[in-house]
């Protein structure tokens, strides 16, 4: 089967050279009037299958994008996205007529003489203050929404979750009954205490570490992030957040998640996008796939970098509080 | 840049030439090779993004022990992709593309016998090479050619212990770096100099061809931008090789704690990106200059508002050096910083505006010759319009946060500085190869070429911003592990198919340009009939390109179609011909344009 591919990729070749040789005895290099005609029309039918792949993938693929924002900040991500999809969109789509159009309606003739046509400062005046007046806007919107998902500075009663890093896994601390994390370095680092937390510090005592996410739906979440490696990056998508982890800093992100896990399963995008990709996991006999919020790494650390993954479920409150219960205080599982 | 005749060997001719067009020729080929490596690259990877861990023979031929059973290795992937970018970026689209052009152009447009310094251009050509060398060479390391990602962040690319890329693969990258900035160094240096001292009588700054004041402004933006990479790259060698803690900090690693303290990573992602956003810039002005020369030459048109295109050339190369932030929104680094980049990234849009609207009103009732150049260079304006518009949506920090890192900027930077410049190349080479080889390039090939690279082009990148919608993040060696990105295996299978068909039609152009060097028609001195002073100069080159005295010039370089009566379009051509090259005087009671 091999030998016949190799054969066919042979003659492909063969068949190639002798249709380039040929070619190249025409000899021909500067376009004439019948190849502009020719070209001009080729640039038409180019934009036929430009606008007819970028409609269906806009269509087709429309329902393999992430669903609505799970996170309540996320909302105006979502409203300034889909502004600026459709400028850009709408743009887009006129550009592109206008650059392949003319390119078949000006296509050039021995009997045709180009316009001579050097300025314009009225036009050039247009396209200056236009784009201006626009950005004006959606930076506007922007600088807004940023201000509102980084601003931290005043949050009333969040939950406090330190988000932990390494080579290639993910763990978290919640900051227990004191609502404050204790100190941590690298060099506390040392048998289960994996996370490096000081625990002469007595805001240490109550942290809770686990290995999975559990969030209150409605609460905003204040999360701390470090890395004892190499750079990470946190990333949840369906939350629209993204923080890196960096070696010998702390950095923060903050959102207030909106649905439950649960809440989200029912949501009609996810259970579509959930049918579909678990018809291909059908189809390859693996097991079937639930909708589950994750946190990705999202910044190249290494050759499982692809793998490198955390479960986070959103409850409501009363559950969150009875699994919060149940998990052990780091002083009662690190004991010196 | 004597006129007299020197005694020319093989090696002072072919080797170490000090003639500007030699040179470029050595700059297009070494780029060309490095190219093919590069392009091949990103296709044994998307073989594995389509079929995860499937089997290849091609794999098993060319990865040799950095795969098993004809899968690649993980770590290879990071390498692949490493390299790629690496290859692309820097040895492609900057010494390939500028190198080239730059040299070519810059003495025969401004009617110059030869660059400032040939010394000096003979050693920026030759420590490019031995770069090249040093980069090729990295990838037969035992433990893999660097893998950090083009962008280098340390800890990752300091610690042999984080990725085995990191030993000596990741030294000789930096060392091929290092001595490629001095090559890029010296070359602006010499470009500078050249336009600023050596024009020739009557050519006033503005009348330069636009390709001269892209060259010009891209050789600025390298001098500022460069040195800072290799400071950035020094510091980076001094943490890896002699204990320093520049960017490291508070690492724990295979089991024991680091000696680094109190560096900062986010001090490296500033110097790099400081480098690494006005090189998006290195690359796509050079291609944008070309691209106005031709589209005017072939449209037969003047460039429509040359004063504004050069202004956004300007306030473009301004803007690139105050917004490297926006590749740092989610480093850590203050959100008040955050602000700043957004506004000053979205005002870039202003000048790219400009320039695309210019474009197209040059092609408005214009007289197309839909020559190959001519076609490259319209695909670089369809290109260039698709991906500067996403970046609308990248350089909005509250919108980064959502896709930042995943296949939507992948795609929005392939189409805006990687395909748009790799076709601004295309268009020169087809448009100057008369000049360089004194023969012409088959047209009909040129357009297998070009048909079946836009539409691969986009068959790549335009389904590739969705699947970055969906959140899956780029440098992923599979996205197997991750059942919530299964659905998206088809179009990975589709989009690895147009760029295995894409990277295979370059071979058209590859035999298209080497059969036309020795088998191509011969050129006539002024093909195109174009304006410029380049096209004043014998077809054979000589030393000095202009026997006995440069030519004077007169006017600026897009007199195309003039009219008797500027008012009607139907009056006759002024000068009898719809071009007028730059040498001609003004005829008596003729309005210089």
């Amino acid at each position: 089967m091999l030998a016949l591919f190799y054969i066919f990729i042979g003659v492909a070749i063969g068949v190639s050279f002798w249709q380039i040789t040929r070619i190249l005895n025409f000899r021909g290099d500067i376009a004439n009037d019948k190849d502009n005609a020719k070209q001009g029309k080729y640039a038409i039918y180019f934009m036929v299958f430009f606008y007819a792949i970028m409609i269906y993938c806009l269509i087709a693929l429309n329902v393999v994008m992430l669903p609505e924002s799970a996170s309540i900040e996320g909302e105006h991500d979502d409203r300034l996205f889909n502004i600026t999809f459709w400028l850009i969109g709408i743009v887009q789509f006129i550009m592109q007529f206008l650059i392949f159009y003319f390119t078949f309606k000006y296509r050039g003739n021995k009997n045709n003489k180009a316009k001579f046509y050097a300025d314009s400062h009225q036009l050039e005046l247009i396209w200056t203050v236009t784009p201006a007046i626009v950005l004006v806007g959606l930076i506007g919107y922007g600088l807004w929404q940023w201000n509102n998902v980084m601003d931290l500075s005043e949050l009333e009663d969040p939950i406090v979750i330190e988000v932990y890093s390494q080579q290639f896994r993910w763990d978290a601390r919640y900051a227990g009954e004191d609502k404050t994390l204790g100190l941590g370095n690298v060099n506390y680092i040392k048998g289960i205490n994996t996370m490096g937390v000081d625990m002469s510090d007595k805001n240490s005592q109550d942290d809770i570490q686990v290995t999975e996410l559990y969030l209150p739906k409605g609460r905003k979440i204040h999360f701390k992030f470090r890395s004892q490696d190499v750079l990470h990056s946190a990333y949840m998508p369906h939350f629209r957040a993204q923080m890196n982890c960096v070696p010998g800093m702390v950095t923060e992100f903050g959102f207030t998640p909106k649905y439950t896990t649960e809440e989200m399963r029912q949501q009609s995008e996810v259970r579509a996008k959930t049918k579909r990709i678990n018809k291909v996991r059908a189809a390859k006999g693996e097991e079937l796939y639930e909708f589950d919020y994750l946190l990705l790494c999202n910044k190249i650390c290494g050759a499982s970098h692809y793998n490198m993954q955390m479960k986070i479920t959103v409850v409501e409150q009363e559950e969150y509080d009875k699994w919060i219960a149940k998990q052990p205080t780091l002083a009662s599982v690190i004991k010196e | 840049m004597s006129e007299h005749h020197h005694k020319e060997t093989f090696v002072t001719k072919y080797i170490f030439s000090q003639d500007h067009k030699m040179i470029s020729k050595q700059f297009l080929i070494t780029g060309m090779f490095m190219g093919i490596i590069g392009v091949f690259m990103s296709m044994l990877f998307r073989l594995q993004l389509a079929w995860p861990e499937k089997s290849f023979s091609i794999i098993e031929a060319f990865l040799g022990p950095h795969q098993t059973d004809g899968v690649m290795n993980p770590d290879m992937y990071l390498a692949l992709v490493t390299i790629h970018g690496t290859i692309m970026v820097f040895f492609v689209l900057t010494a390939g593309l500028s190198g080239t052009f730059s040299n070519l152009l810059i003495p025969l447009q401004i009617g110059a016998r030869d660059m400032a310094s040939g010394f000096l251009n003979m050693i920026s050509y030759w420590l490019f090479f031995i770069s090249s060398v040093v980069m090729v060479i990295s990838l037969f390391v035992e433990a893999g050619p660097a893998s950090a990602g083009w962008t280098i962040y340390p800890p990752l690319s300091a610690l042999p212990q984080a990725i085995p890329g990191s030993g000596t693969g990741m030294t000789l990258w930096l060392v091929s770096m290092a001595i490629f900035i001095a090559s890029s160094l010296i070359g602006s240096l010499n470009y500078i100099v050249t336009i600023f001292n050596l024009r020739t009588k009557g050519m006033k700054m503005t009348r330069l061809p636009l390709t001269m004041w892209a060259f010009f402004i891209t050789a600025i933006i390298g001098v500022v931008s460069f040195p800072v990479l290799l400071s950035a790259a020094l510091l980076l060698i001094f943490d890896r090789s002699f204990g320093t803690s520049f960017y490291l900090s508070d690492i724990f690693i295979s089991g024991e704690v680091l000696h680094y303290q109190g560096g900062s990573p986010v001090l490296f992602e500033h110097l790099f990106w400081f480098l690494g956003h006005p090189e998006v810039y290195i690359v796509l002005l050079p291609a944008l200059g070309i691209t106005s020369e031709i589209i005017s030459t072939h449209s037969r048109k003047p460039i429509f508002g040359y004063r504004a295109m050069v202004m956004s050339i300007m306030a473009i190369a301004f803007l690139s050096t105050i917004v490297w932030g926006h590749h740092m929104f989610i480093s850590g680094m203050n959100p008040f910083l955050g602000s700043v980049f957004t506004f000053t990234t979205l005002l870039i849009a202003i000048p790219s505006a400009v320039k695309a609207f210019n474009y197209i009103t040059t092609l408005w009732k214009g007289n197309l010759q839909l020559n190959p150049a001519m076609l490259f260079s319209i695909g670089l304006v369809s290109t260039f319009v698709t991906g500067g518009l996403t970046g609308l949506v990248l350089g909005d920090s509250a919108l980064d946060i959502a896709i930042h890192d995943t296949y939507f900027v992948v795609a929005h930077f392939h189409l805006v500085m990687g395909v748009s410049a790799i076709f601004g190349m295309y268009a020169g080479i087809y448009h100057w190869f008369p000049k360089m080889y004194g023969r012409m390039m088959n047209k009909t090939l040129g357009y297998w070429h070009f048909w079946i690279t836009i539409v691969c082009a986009y068959g790549v990148f335009w389904p590739m911003h969705f699947i970055g919608l969906a959140g899956l993040p780029r440098r992923y060696y599979s996205n197997t592990a991750f059942p919530m990105f299964d659905d998206l295996a088809d179009v990975n299978v589709v989009i690895t198919i147009f760029a295995l068909v894409g990277g295979l039609a370059q071979i058209i152009f590859l035999a298209n340009f080497f059969i036309s060097i020795y088998r191509g028609r011969k050129a006539t001195q002024n093909p195109w009939n174009s304006n410029t002073i380049e096209w004043t100069t014998p077809v054979e080159h000589i030393h000095g390109n202009w026997p006995g005295k440069i030519p004077e010039v007169h006017r600026w370089a897009y007199d195309y179609s003039k009219r008797v009566d500027p008012n009607d379009d139907d009056s006759d051509y002024l000068h009898g011909q719809d071009f007028v090259l730059q040498t001609t005087p003004l005829l008596d009671g003729e309005e210089p344009s």
